[in-house]
């Protein structure tokens, strides 16, 4: 079975892997922020703050092609934004979408690829995030493997019977088999989560997610917040 | 020896009219090890989730001489641990270690009192390497050992396993078999491996159209029945 490469990369070993997942978190908020509210008039800040998380991902020592490539996932929607700008007359504007959108995909794509989401989840449940959207989240990333692996299954069960070649002559053909497959998945899906709620149930769970305990934050993690802060904080003002 | 389940006249149908359960009768001692037999749909599994309350037919279900009632719910739940055919479905948290510390926190067990035992826990099936690891990281062989584990941490006195050799490869049927051969609870295996029933289970009940339709050695059971697999 294969695993999302952030998966991977979040069990990995650096200096900001190590950091306390609240104070990444808040860290990460802080350049959202600045990055959101710089105007397009100032291209050095936007220089600036590129920099910045170029630093951080020297130091989390990640792939760095590979990390730049991914927060491109991110370029298709802010494009559709940056392009009704562009032809309303304003390229500024425009420029400063695709870049604000960007920048930001990378902010989060190193907190998530630095960060195991267990720790992730309990910094978002410390800062007060509401239980079921945490929840939600947990489920989701979990059974999102189990999902991915029956669907991989159910297409190479439809592969091995069409003989090598694709299953069905006609576009309307495929359309269909694609449909079929999805209601299957779908009705799984279903069927699994009365399964896990059948055996939430049988361990006594009554509604209520039992409270998990967080690490004491470190002076590094608080040096780092300050580091963070100070840098956003210098870039505002020189801006 | 003391009886730590007993069933009188049970009875279950599901919405759809299927009459799952039709007046089954059963007993479980202490430390005992049963195996229960019968084809697809006989009602095996059905029987199973109405031993911790999942399911609630008409009938009488008393585990360790409690009701399981409303009132009883939690106790029963402490008392009876359920293994799931389908490890995937009981590990749910994103660690095994939470995992496993789920069930005893839920019971209202103390967070450091949930981790010692979710540790023995661990150690006992031999997965305390990997209680910071993610469940979906794990084999086969070793999600079934957490899941147990998971049942372990709740200190139950009845372990009810349904499938539990389903996706094992020979060497895991003979670990599982290890494990379960050494821990000290009754045990209840719903399975159609009759190799696995052979070697573990002492006493088998064979269920037919929601009814039990005999009881005795495995052997015996599976001898009336003609319940030994042909190839030839």
């Amino acid at each position: 079975m294969h695993h999302v490469v952030l998966e991977r990369w979040s069990r990995r070993a650096s200096g900001l892997h190590a950091r306390d997942a609240r104070v990444k978190l808040a860290a990460t908020l802080v350049v959202l922020l600045l990055i959101g509210t710089t105007v397009p008039s100032h291209p050095l800040a936007f220089a600036a703050e590129f920099v910045l998380l170029m630093a951080a991902l020297l130091v989390s020592r990640l792939p760095i092609a590979g990390a730049l490539m991914r927060a491109g996932a991110v370029l298709p929607f802010s494009a559709i934004f940056a392009l009704v700008s562009w032809l309303a007359g304003d390229p500024a504007k425009a420029a400063a979408l695709v870049i604000r959108g960007y920048m930001s995909a990378l902010a989060v794509l190193l907190l998530v690829s630095t960060t195991p989401l267990p720790d992730l989840l309990r910094a978002l449940s410390w800062f007060h995030v509401p239980r079921l959207i945490i929840l939600i989240t947990q489920f989701l990333y979990r059974y999102l493997f189990v999902l991915s692996e029956q669907a991989q299954h159910m297409r190479l069960a439809a592969a091995s019977r069409a003989g090598g070649r694709r299953a069905g002559s006609g576009l309307a053909s495929r359309f269909r088999a694609a449909a079929g497959a999805l209601s299957v998945l779908f009705a799984r899906s279903y069927a699994r989560a009365d399964g896990i709620h059948r055996a939430m149930i049988a361990r006594g769970f009554s509604g209520e997610f039992p409270a998990s305990a967080l690490n004491p934050v470190r002076l590094m993690d608080f040096l780092f917040l300050g580091l963070t802060i100070s840098a956003a904080v210098l870039i505002r003002t020189a801006a | 020896m003391s009886r730590v389940i007993e069933v009188e006249n049970l009875r279950y149908r599901y919405e759809d009219g299927t009459q799952a359960l039709d007046g089954v009768d059963f007993r479980l001692e202490a430390g005992e090890c049963v195996a229960l037999l019968g084809a697809n749909g006989s009602g095996k599994t059905t029987f199973a989730l109405h031993l911790n309350g999942l399911l609630s037919g008409e009938g009488r279900v008393t585990v360790c001489g409690l009701p399981v009632d409303k009132e009883h719910l939690k106790e029963i739940r402490r008392k009876v641990g359920v293994v799931f055919q389908d490890s995937d479905e009981q590990l749910f948290m994103p660690t095994v270690m939470e995992d496993v510390v789920f069930g005893p926190l839920n019971l209202g067990v103390g967070l450091q009192e949930a981790e010692s035992r979710a540790r023995g826990a661990l150690e006992k099936v031999g997965m305390l390497t990997a209680a910071r690891k993610a469940p979906y990281h794990l084999s086969a062989g070793e999600k079934r050992r957490v899941a147990i584990a998971g049942v372990l941490a709740v200190e139950p006195e009845v372990l009810v396993l349904d499938e539990p050799t389903t996706f094992l490869d020979p060497p895991g049927q003979t670990d599982l078999f290890r494990l379960l051969s050494e821990l000290p609870q009754a045990k209840l295996l719903i399975t159609h491996d009759t190799v696995f029933a052979r070697a573990l289970a002492t006493r088998a009940v064979f269920f037919e159209k929601g009814r039990v339709a005999a009881e005795g050695t495995v052997d015996q059971v599976l001898d009336r029945f003609d319940w030994n697999p042909r190839f030839h």
